[in-house]
């Protein structure tokens, strides 16, 4: 039994189901990131918890009280949202304390709350001012304050940063992480952005067609996505996926691929249990930074296969450099430190990282455990 | 080939010129008819213009006199009890209307046309069909009393006390239905997810309506006052089909005062001094709204 626990819960909009049986139990402190494509579910899944939206079936509970049919005021929760909905008649401070006003809270306790709440996030100085004359950042910290007020049991942040330019998103982001370190609150933080849940999560739900893909720490999401969605949905530039044949050659698999010209090359897998696969078509996913030069190949890697092929292009992004080429005919992008010695249509020879690599069935398109 | 770039030069030209050609006769025609006349209505009300315009100059006399005339006071009080009661009735109907209509109902595609049908009649159709159904010996009390309720009496329309509420009555059926399409307007447009938030911050919806929501319409109800507000001054044609004015007098309103002064009592001066005067109205309440509204953009 978790802190907030979401079990076997549905949601159908007449005939269109767009939750299918998600569970999720969160523990107290963690901060559970949704992430997926719009139309994955994500947010119907946090108007849920919020209590914004009915339960079509399933139970949601938090301290383990069952919040079905609870209204929204009266589950303890916050929300943040992505147009943060601050009142626009209201000032900052009146903003911030009137769900505790709403809540009965006396006029000196709220003062007492809002003060505390506005030195931790530096917003005393626009206490009196209204939502119209503040920047996005700053109205992004208000909304926040106004969350933190109540100490709710659970803070629900729908989006927050979605409508910030990318630096101050980046800004932000750090802000949101510090303040969870700080007080430790169990957050359910919906987003698009597969970096902001990487970076803020400790745990990361990935959800598709009111699926949930995969729920785990940003490490296992990273390195073992379950099924080919994942894999590509989560890191930037995407993992690469190629097909290829195993071969077998004294119990130990081969990945065969073809390079640019289409002649056959051999990487040799870190898996032990392919065996059964000897012959058989797979897709392989190999993510941009176990492909560099050999110089710079990961030197805690027990498994480096060089690979030789023609580079198409490539693009200097100051701090790597990604090299793009044709792999089983497919276009695969290498991520190389800046100072790689690389020029576009010379034949170049490649390290790669075989611990790093990742099988998939072609059929099932879910990952062959390692 | 400088022959053709020059045959271009003309096109391109040309182009530029349509837009303001077309324009040019409406242009010259709103000059004309509505800024002209309104500078000859000016002038025509410090001349001793009797039932023709004359061009001798009198200066304020025509408005000295206009307001020495108990049928001009008498207009003016009108107006006062009419556009008070008109805006504030029609305004509170209209809001209560919009928020009802707000809470999700099903067929809401069905009732808004109705609500909003009567703004679709002239003032005169409105006047008549209101004018039948208050006549004491057609309209409601008839009918009252035909149902068998004989001591019912309800003949505003002939007591020169109450004719007044008439006019309320009517221009407020006419008008509440397009107020509330103002205000409703105003509700669809406030963010979805401020409600969410009031929902969660526990607001009643007592609370949501008078904390939140109902300031947030504030140019909704600037644009209601200013509408409301002008189409006052302006009521003629619902006072001329309702009551012709009467009983007496007792329903003059500045308007019918300047038409039948300038037209039928041939002294075109005071009622073009009172025309004058009722521009000045409007003006003193269109001004700060236009400034208000153009300086809020620019901002």
């Amino acid at each position: 039994m978790g802190f907030l626990d979401i079990s076997h819960v549905s949601k159908a909009y007449g005939s269109v189901q767009v939750l299918h049986e998600v569970d999720i139990s969160v523990e107290e402190g963690e901060f559970i990131v949704l992430v997926g494509p719009s139309g994955c579910g994500k947010s119907t899944l946090m108007n849920m918890i919020a209590g914004l939206e009915p339960i079509t079936t399933g139970d949601i509970s938090i301290r383990g009280r069952l919040m079905n049919g609870v209204h929204p005021s009266k589950r303890n929760i916050a929300m943040v949202f992505q147009s943060y909905a601050l009142y626009p008649n209201m000032t900052v401070a009146q903003n911030m304390t009137f769900g505790l006003e709403m809540h009965g809270v006396p006029k000196a306790e709220r003062d007492r709350l809002l003060a505390d709440v506005a030195r931790l996030l530096q917003i005393d100085h626009l206490l009196e001012r209204k939502p119209g004359h503040l920047s996005g950042g700053q109205r992004q910290r208000v909304a926040m304050g106004r969350a933190l007020v109540r100490n709710p049991d659970v803070f629900l942040f729908d989006e927050p940063l979605s409508n910030l330019d990318a630096k101050l998103r980046v800004d932000m982001r750090t802000e949101i992480k510090k303040l969870h370190q700080k007080l430790g609150t169990t957050i359910v933080y919906v987003t698009h952005d597969q970096i902001e849940a990487l970076t803020l999560s400790t745990r990361i739900a990935v959800m598709n067609k009111g699926y949930i893909q995969q729920l785990g720490t940003p490490k296992e999401i990273y390195d073992t996505p379950a099924n080919l969605f994942v894999a590509t949905f989560m890191g930037s530039p995407a993992m690469n996926i190629l097909p290829a044949t195993i071969k077998v050659r004294d119990g130990v698999a081969f990945a065969e691929i073809a390079d640019a010209q289409g002649r056959l090359q051999s990487l040799q897998f870190s898996q032990k249990n392919l065996a059964s696969w000897d012959g058989k078509e797979i897709l392989l996913g190999i993510r941009p930074e176990a492909i560099t030069d050999i110089d710079g190949a990961d030197r805690k890697s027990q498994n480096i296969q060089r690979f030789s092929n023609v580079v198409t292009v490539i693009e200097p992004a100051g701090s790597d450099t990604f090299v793009t080429m044709t792999v089983s005919g497919r276009d695969v992008v290498a991520r190389m430190r800046a100072d790689a010695s690389v020029a576009a249509r010379d034949r170049f020879e490649f390290a790669v990282n075989m611990d790093k690599a990742v099988v998939f069935d072609p059929k099932t398109e879910a990952r062959i455990p390692g | 080939m400088p022959i053709r770039t020059t045959r271009a030069d003309l096109r391109t030209r040309l182009q530029d010129f349509i837009p303001k050609i077309v324009l040019a006769p409406s242009l010259a025609a709103i000059l004309i008819f509505v800024y002209g006349f309104i500078v000859f209505t000016g002038y025509l009300s410090m001349t001793d213009s009797k039932m023709l315009p004359s061009f001798d100059f009198v200066g304020l006399d025509n408005y000295v006199r206009l307001f020495s005339l108990p049928a001009w006071n008498t207009a003016l009080i009108n107006l006062v009890i009419f556009a008070a009661l008109y805006i504030a009735i029609c305004t509170v109907i209209g809001l209560g209307l919009a928020i009802l209509l707000d809470q999700k109902i099903r067929g809401e595609g069905v009732l808004r046309p109705i609500y909003l049908y009567p703004m679709a009649l002239s003032f005169i159709v409105t006047g008549t069909a209101w004018k039948w159904f208050l006549d004491p010996g057609l309209g409601l009390e008839n009918t009252m009393h035909l149902w068998g309720w004989t001591d019912f009496q309800f003949n505003w329309i002939k007591d020169r006390h109450m004719a007044i509420y008439t006019l309320v009555i009517a221009a407020v059926w006419q008008t509440s239905g397009f107020v509330m399409a103002m205000f409703l307007a105003g509700l669809r447009g406030i963010d979805n997810e401020i409600l969410k938030a009031a929902q969660i911050d526990g607001a009643s919806n007592f609370a949501l309506y008078r904390r939140i929501v109902i300031p947030l319409l504030r140019p909704a109800f600037l644009s209601a006052f200013v509408i409301l507000f002008h189409m006052a001054i302006k009521s003629y044609d619902l006072v001329i089909a309702l009551t012709g004015g009467g009983p007496g007098r007792a329903t003059e309103l500045p308007a019918t005062f300047m038409y039948s002064y300038t037209f039928t009592r041939n002294s075109m001066g005071i009622g073009a001094a009172s025309a004058v005067i009722m521009l000045m109205t409007v003006a003193a309440i269109m001004i700060p709204y236009l400034y208000s509204e153009l300086g809020a953009k620019k901002e």
